[in-house]
This record gives C-alpha cells, sequence and structure tokens, in this order.
C-alpha cells in the first residue's frame, strides 16, 4: 500500500475562496456557452454561479476532510475549537457552533443593511406618484432584491445566529450533531447574498420573490441570480434543519426530558422541522424553472403544453410553510423571555408546545389561499379558507400561554420584555388582518394588494424581526460577553415600535383604497398617505441606525463586561461562564429541573454542573 | 377539575378587566361600523365584500381589543413594584381556562368559516369567484367552467389581457374587441379573463372584481353591476416593465341605451381591423409558439 504524499497547502480563508471563486465562474460560464442550448448566456451564467460558489467552498476547506478520509492526504487541518481563538477564527472555516453563531449574526446584520436601504429607495420613489424619482425598470428591480434579500434574511435570522449559539447551550450539550454540515449552512449564505446582488449587474429581475412564470421564464439573467441564490438558500434550510432536529434529538444532556426542554429549542425544533421538508419542494421548483430558461423545457409555459399552475402551487406548496419557518423561532423566543422576567412559570408549558406543533402542521394545509383569484377549481376554496382560518387557534393558544404567564406576575420591564410586548401587539394585527386575506369574498379585493403587503410586513417585520430584537437584546451579553446599553436600547424600542406602526398601519388603507403591490405609479389620490408612510419609514431606518450604534457604543466604547447571568434566569445557559468556555461544559450536565420553575417553593437550580464522571449525551 | 372556579386574588382584575373590554368592545364595534368599506355598492358582489369587511372587522375589534387590554393592564399592574428582584406566584395552568379559550377561539372561526362559506355558496359571490357558468364553446381552464353554454341572460364579455394593457371582447356583438370596458347596469355579466403572454390580474376596483389573467386558461367571474358610474381597472399581478401603468380609469357602467349607442359605433370601428384579429376563442396563443408565451 503506498500511502499518498500529497500535501494540499492551501490557506483556507475566504480570500482564497473567492481568488478561487472567479476562475469557477469564468469556467462555468465557458462549459455553458460550449454546451449551451440557449442563445443569452442563461446556461453558462448558472454554471458559472454554481462552479464559483463550489470553489468558493473548497477554498474555505470544505474538502480538507472528506479528502483526508477518502485518499489519506495531508492537508491544511480544520483546527480543534479548543486551540481556535483571536479574531482570525471568525474568518475560517469553524466547527465551534458559538462561532459560526457570530459568523451568522455579523452576516446577516450586514444584509439586513443592504434589505432596507432596498425598502428606503422603494419608498423614496413612492413620494410621486409616477416614476420620475426610479423608472420602471429600476423598481421593479429594487422590489425584486429587497424581498428575496429579506427572505434570506428572515430564514435565517433567528435560526441562524441564535439557534446555532444557543440551542447546544440550552440542552447541555457540547457541539452541533454534525458541526459540519453547521458550517455548510452558513458558508453557503455569503454566496447567495453575493449572487442575488449580482443580479444587479444584469438589470435585475422582473418578479419579485414569488418568480413567477411566464414573466420569470421571458426575464433577463437576473432571474438566473434568483434561481441559484434562492436555491442555495435552501441548501442552508435543509442542512440546517436536519441539524437542529438531529441535535435536539439526540444531544440532550441528562435529565433533559422533553418537558423540560426550553421554549426556544421548541421554536428551533418546530421550524427545523417545516424547513427540512419545505426546501426541496423549492429546490425542485427553481430546476424545473432553470431548465425552462435554459434547455427549452415548457413546464411552465402554457403555450408548450406546461401550466403557470405548477409553479404556482410548488412554489406556495413551499411558500407558506416558508413563512411559518420564520415565526415559529419568534414564538419560540416570546414563549421563552417572557418568564423569565415575568419571574413566573410558563404558564401552560404543554399547551404552548401544543400550540407549535398546531401551527406545524396546519401550515402544510393552507398554500392555496395564495391562488383564490388565480381561477383554481372552486371547490377547493372553502377547504383553504377553512383551513387558513383554522392557524389562528394553534397562535390564540400561543398568545395565552403568554398572556397567562403575565398575569399577576412581578413583570421586571427590561428592553428584551419590551420587544416581547411589541411582538404580541403587532403580531395581533398581523394574525386579524390575516383573517381577512383567508376569507374569500373579501380576498377579492385585498389580495395583490398594499392591504397584504402591509399584512406579511406586520408578521414578519412586527413579529419576526420584533422577536429577534428581543432576542438581541437577552441574549448579546452572553454571546459577546459585554452588555448592550439599556437606555438606547429602550429609545431604540420605542423609536421603533412607532415608526414601525406608522409605517405600515397606513399600508391597509392605502390597501384598501386601490393600491396593487409592486407599482412604481400609482393613483394621485394615494400620494399623501404614501407620503407619510415614506417619511415614517425613514423614521423605521433611523431606529435600525440607532440599534446599530447601541452595538457599535456598547461594544467598543463602553465595553461593559456582561456578567455570566445578568437576569438572573434560571435556564441553562445562563448557567455557564461568559465568555462561554470552548466546550461549553466542563463535564456534561445533569438537568434536574425545568427552566421556568419561579417561585416554586424549594425549587432546584435547572443542573448539576459537576456533572456525573462518564455521563454522555442523550436522554 | 370540577367546577369553574374563580381564585380570590384573581377576582379585583377579572372584574376590572370584563367592564373594560364590554364598554370599549361595545365602543370600538359602533365605530367601527360607521366606515364605508370598499368596493362599495357598485356591484352585487362588491356590496357582498364590504358587508362581509364590515363583518369581519366588527369581530376582530373584540378581539383586539381584548388582547391589547391584557397586554397593557399587565405592563400597569402587573410590573414589579420593589427594587429587587422577587419571584411571581407559581402557577403553573388552568386547563378549564385553556379549554374555555380554544374553544371560544374554535367557535369564532367556525362562525367565520360557515359564514364565508355560506357567502361564497350565495349565488352572487358564488358566481363572483368563478363558479362553473355558461362557457364559450369549450372547456376552460382550472375554473371548471366546462359547463357547455346553456341559455342565459348573463352578457359575455372577454377581458384579454397582454403587456400591459387589457383589451375586451363582446361575445354577444359578433366578437367586437375594444379599448375601454362599458357595462350595461342591472344586466349579469360574465366576464372570461385570459392572457396572452404572462400572468395578469383583472382588478375593476369599484367593481368588486379580481381575477388572474393566465395564458390559456379561461378564468370565469360573474359580476352584476347595480350603479352607473365609472371604474377603475388595474393590473394586479407583477407582470414586468410597465406593470404600474396598466391602468384605465375609463371603465364605465352605464345604462342599456347608452350601452347600446356605445356598443354599435365600437362594431362600426372594429369593422375595419376584424379581420387582422382571430376569431373569437375561449383563449389565445401568439403565432408562431415561442418561449416566452
Amino acid at each position: 500500500m503506498v500511502v499518498s504524499e500529497r500535501r494540499l497547502s492551501l490557506p483556507n480563508n475566504p480570500i482564497t475562496g473567492i481568488v478561487l471563486a472567479i476562475p469557477g465562474y469564468f469556467a462555468g460560464v465557458w462549459l455553458g456557452t460550449l454546451f449551451g442550448l440557449d442563445d443569452d448566456q442563461n446556461t453558462g451564467i448558472i454554471l458559472g454561479y454554481l462552479f464559483a460558489t463550489a470553489a468558493f467552498l473548497i477554498g474555505i476547506g470544505f474538502l480538507n476532510y472528506p479528502l483526508e478520509r477518502l485518499f489519506g492526504w495531508q492537508v491544511t487541518p480544520v483546527t480543534d475549537p479548543a486551540e481556535n481563538t483571536g479574531i482570525g477564527r471568525f474568518f475560517r472555516l469553524s466547527l465551534d457552533h458559538k462561532v459560526i453563531g457570530i459568523q451568522y449574526l455579523v452576516t446577516i446584520l450586514i444584509m439586513l443593511l443592504f434589505g432596507g436601504i432596498g425598502a428606503m429607495l422603494i419608498r423614496t420613489s413612492l413620494l410621486v406618484p409616477d416614476s420620475t424619482i426610479t423608472p420602471p425598470g429600476n423598481y421593479i428591480s429594487l422590489i425584486g432584491l429587497h424581498a428575496v434579500m429579506m427572505i434570506f434574511i428572515t430564514s435565517a435570522v433567528i435560526v441562524g445566529p441564535f439557534g446555532n449559539y444557543l440551542v447546544p447551550l440550552m440542552i447541555g450539550a457540547r457541539r452541533m450533531a454534525f458541526p459540519r454540515l453547521e458550517a455548510l449552512s452558513f458558508w453557503v449564505v455569503p454566496p447567495a447574498a453575493v449572487i442575488l446582488a449580482a443580479a444587479t449587474f444584469w438589470g435585475g429581475f422582473p418578479t419579485g420573490w414569488t418568480g413567477y412564470p411566464p414573466l420569470s421564464v421571458q426575464a433577463g439573467q437576473g432571474m438566473d441570480s434568483y434561481i441559484v441564490g434562492f436555491a442555495l438558500i435552501a441548501v442552508a434550510l435543509v442542512t440546517s434543519g436536519i441539524n437542529m432536529l438531529a441535535t435536539i434529538i439526540g444531544l440532550r444532556a441528562p435529565g433533559m426530558t422533553w418537558t423540560r426542554l426550553p421554549m426556544f429549542v421548541w421554536g428551533i425544533f418546530t421550524t427545523s422541522i417545516l424547513g427540512l421538508l419545505a426546501a426541496p419542494v423549492l429546490a425542485a421548483a427553481l430546476i424545473m424553472l432553470a431548465m425552462d430558461r435554459t434547455v427549452n423545457t415548457s413546464f411552465f409555459l402554457a403555450s408548450n403544453g406546461g401550466s403557470n399552475y405548477l409553479w404556482e402551487n410548488l412554489f406556495w406548496f413551499f411558500g407558506h410553510p416558508e413563512v411559518y419557518i420564520f415565526i415559529l423561532p419568534a414564538f419560540g423566543i416570546i414563549m421563552e423571555i417572557v418568564p423569565h422576567f415575568a419571574r413566573k412559570p410558563l404558564w401552560g408549558y404543554r399547551t404552548g408546545v401544543v400550540g407549535l406543533f398546531g401551527v406545524a402542521l396546519l401550515s402544510w394545509f393552507v398554500w392555496q389561499h395564495h391562488l383564490f383569484v388565480s381561477g383554481i377549481a372552486p371547490v377547493l376554496r372553502p377547504f383553504y379558507m377553512l383551513s387558513t382560518e383554522l392557524i389562528s387557534i394553534p397562535t390564540g393558544i400561543i398568545f395565552l400561554v403568554v398572556l397567562g404567564t403575565l398575569w399577576r406576575a412581578r413583570v421586571w420591564f427590561t428592553v428584551p420584555m419590551l420587544f416581547c410586548m411589541g411582538f404580541l401587539f403587532n403580531f395581533l394585527i398581523g394574525g386579524i388582518s390575516g383573517v381577512y386575506l383567508s376569507d374569500v369574498p373579501t380576498d377579492v379585493t385585498l389580495h395583490g394588494s398594499y392591504f397584504s403587503m402591509a399584512h406579511f410586513h406586520y408578521t414578519i417585520m412586527g413579529g419576526e424581526i420584533f422577536a429577534l430584537m428581543a432576542a438581541a437584546y437577552y441574549w448579546l451579553p452572553k454571546m459577546t460577553g459585554k452588555m448592550l446599553s439599556p437606555t438606547i436600547g429602550r429609545i431604540h424600542f420605542w423609536w421603533m415600535f412607532i415608526a414601525f406602526n406608522s409605517t405600515f398601519f397606513p399600508l391597509f388603507i392605502v390597501g384598501l383604497l386601490n393600491m396593487p403591490r409592486r407599482v412604481a405609479a400609482y393613483n394621485p389620490d394615494l400620494v399623501g398617505l404614501n407620503r407619510w408612510v415614506t417619511i415614517s419609514a425613514y423614521f423605521l431606518f433611523g431606529s435600525m441606525l440607532v440599534f446599530a450604534g447601541n452595538l457599535i457604543y456598547s461594544w467598543f466604547f463602553v465595553a461593559r463586561p456582561a456578567v455570566a447571568n445578568p437576569w438572573h434566569a434560571r435556564s441553562l445557559e445562563w448557567q455557564v461562564p461568559t465568555p462561554v468556555p470552548a466546550a461549553n461544559f466542563d463535564r456534561v450536565p445533569v438537568i434536574v429541573a425545568g427552566p421556568y420553575e419561579y417561585g416554586i417553593p424549594n425549587a432546584r437550580p435547572v443542573a448539576d454542573l459537576g456533572g456525573i464522571v462518564g455521563a454522555t449525551g442523550g436522554g | 377539575m370540577g367546577a369553574f372556579r374563580i381564585d380570590e386574588a384573581d377576582r379585583p382584575h377579572l372584574v376590572r378587566l370584563l367592564v373594560i373590554w364590554i364598554v370599549l368592545s361595545a365602543i370600538g364595534v359602533l365605530a367601527v361600523l360607521q366606515i364605508h368599506y370598499p368596493p362599495y355598492d357598485q356591484t352585487v358582489q362588491g356590496q357582498d365584500q364590504s358587508r362581509t369587511l364590515a363583518l369581519l372587522t366588527a369581530l376582530a375589534t373584540p378581539v383586539f381589543i381584548a388582547v391589547v387590554m391584557m397586554v397593557l393592564y399587565s405592563a400597569v399592574f402587573f410590573r414589579r413594584t420593589t427594587p429587587e428582584l422577587v419571584d411571581g406566584p407559581p402557577m403553573l395552568g388552568n386547563t378549564p381556562v385553556q379549554i374555555a379559550w380554544v374553544a371560544i377561539s374554535a367557535i369564532v372561526v367556525l362562525f367565520l368559516a360557515v359564514v364565508g362559506i355560506a357567502t361564497l355558496a350565495s349565488s352572487n359571490v358564488a358566481h363572483a369567484v368563478g363558479q362553473p357558468g355558461r362557457a364559450i364553446g369549450q372547456a376552460g381552464g382550472q375554473t371548471g367552467s366546462g359547463t357547455p353554454g346553456g341559455a342565459g341572460s348573463e352578457m359575455q364579455v372577454q377581458v384579454i389581457a397582454q403587456q400591459w394593457y387589457f383589451t375586451y371582447r363582446y361575445a354577444d356583438y359578433g366578437g367586437v374587441e375594444t379599448t375601454h370596458l362599458y357595462l350595461p347596469v342591472d344586466r349579469p355579466v360574465e366576464l372570461h379573463i385570459t392572457s396572452i403572454d404572462i400572468i395578469h390580474s383583472f382588478w375593476a376596483y369599484q367593481l368588486g372584481v379580481k381575477a388572474d389573467a393566465n395564458p390559456g386558461v379561461d378564468n370565469i367571474f360573474h359580476v352584476t353591476p347595480q350603479k352607473t358610474g365609472s371604474f377603475q381597472v388595474r393590473c394586479a399581478e407583477l407582470c414586468g416593465l410597465w406593470h404600474g401603468n396598466m391602468a384605465d380609469s375609463e371603465g364605465q357602467v352605464v345604462s342599456q341605451s347608452a350601452f347600446d349607442i356605445w356598443i354599435a359605433q365600437q362594431q362600426k370601428d372594429f369593422e375595419v381591423i376584424s379581420k387582422a384579429v382571430p376569431s373569437y376563442a375561449p383563449y389565445y396563443f401568439p403565432e408562431p409558439l415561442i418561449k416566452g408565451g
């Protein structure tokens, strides 16, 4: 046996990745031009994006381990988490879930800035009722880029940073079940964002985030960015979903029974089921769309025997669970944080879990409510109307659990608690407006109008992003070791809460008054309301700058170190030191009590952190 | 379990909340019923939608007030008053309350669904959202409008969408094609919506009509205008560059006599170009069949 002596010594970092990605892109374009059937280079561009992504991942170091195992090659090793210290670890392939959490956080905040700037440009264009500020082509490119960028962000903004960082800590594990998959679920996100942004070089894409064919088949080369970028996000959803499920099922510490699992972990658990099952449908639909665009199939083209309904059904079969992928972790955050600041046990733990699973289950049976006016068979409508309205029952359960927890509590009004209460208000409006859209007769007027746009911004921004802010103020002290300023935090909350409602509530009225979504030119009668909304949107952007300012101020100027447990919370992640040791726990902890047992006489601490020598994971 | 027992400590809070809720809900419901809801009353179908909107808002108001009131009440009365951290009473849940909450929300939801389905099944709105109706010649697309044409008093109007305008063909008037939509008052209309390129959505706001225009599909929508006046037409599905400008504010509901004069003029104008226009059909494809539709 001859053991290969070959040694690859590429420095594995993003710069190597980019250096490899550029020739990767051109190799793909060359291949596509050589063999492609279409004359507008779509084959080449799609292959180029895929090759560039693969090359980038190789440059980061994803091939090292398989090469080593397959051929015995000595390649640059991925360093052990314990030795991987210093700022440089955030720029390398790391298998430490805590590093990946921070990498995700920073990446997504940067993406959020671009998505937010897109929103500001859209609102600026709507200062006038015609296309004078932004030409119509630029306008529809803008809404497409804003929409898809925000969908990328909101798919991962809680699971990525907080799920990866906190789930092992909260269940008493030292790592995720599949650390390499975890790293992959992060490292495909920056290429997805860059590929999406690359659409601007091709003039953007005209379809918004729904990508309806035949428009998306007719569209220019910017559409290829949508296809490849979205497919990479599907990869992230699947890899992260299977990893979270395996971790939560398999790596719980001894004593971490299902009824002691923190609610945030339940939120991640349910959302992971949806991501794992829904994203493959998106990937399949995207492949079919790519084939329609490149090799002249006609899955979606009626003129050649296909049907645009096929896309609409596949897309929304993914798309509706997708919106619950956004909100389930947010529900988890709210039910997690409220008991700690109400200083009361969660009121109805099992009921809350049932609520999460109810939402997750029903989310598979509602997708055709997006198609009520599309011309679907009329007999289907009553079923989808009923199933959609039924979702308000498990959602109502989650509200009940939170309100019951607040009942006769001793509420400690911290910044995270403020954001939780803001979430309750916003999501209530978002949920109620959803009922209007689920009712077929009213949906005829409201569908595709600013009413539905206001509805999903209330649920996603007013819901998920408010929960994200609660999570940020609550957990960033543990993750970064620095407290955030509560004074700036309060200013941030009130500013954001007022500006948010002032921006999006008038849009319900704008929608009722005949303004469709995604138009650069609108009825001049509505210019007053639209200007009000635009000014409010600027303030809303300002509130996000306050948040950014708080991060910078608290991290770099004050740098007040966070104590291990600033909130005096019972749950496991607050029992480890700050900064969290590389291996999380000295020994595998033994869980002896639930996380929310406030006020219960003689309640034991949540875990015996001394552990039992030789204890292993699993529970 | 046993009977529904109210804790002594809960009683003052509950009484206070109940009184506030009843007062605010009564005011709120009365207030929201004063609003005139779009799409108003130009058509029978639009009026049904307005009524449903009013009903939903009247039902949503007490729910909204209840939850907001609970949140604000907790923020005011269940705030910690001591400087040091204290734990609240260890309440782990209350099964009767949870069952009651689920039961109440289930009743509200089922009531809404029953009302919605009943409105859907009543002849007006059922047709408005595309029940199988009289079809032109052959089976339509996804609306399932395969019923062969029977005798009916409904006027058939075809809406043809393309990037970036709508045209209309009147089947009962020799398939004449027009650039604005005129409808006679008090006569049921059967709209056949189709597209010759990509997906559009025909939205006649004041008529309470919205229906997607799909290539290769004959999507049917029934509407009965009951008031004369103008209405706006817009595209409501993103259709590319000039989507925002795909609008027409010259739609008219007119008297039958005015309609007869108008359609006669349209037929005369159409004479000239009729040879270049394909004969009336449920849907059309551009020739030759090419990628991109």
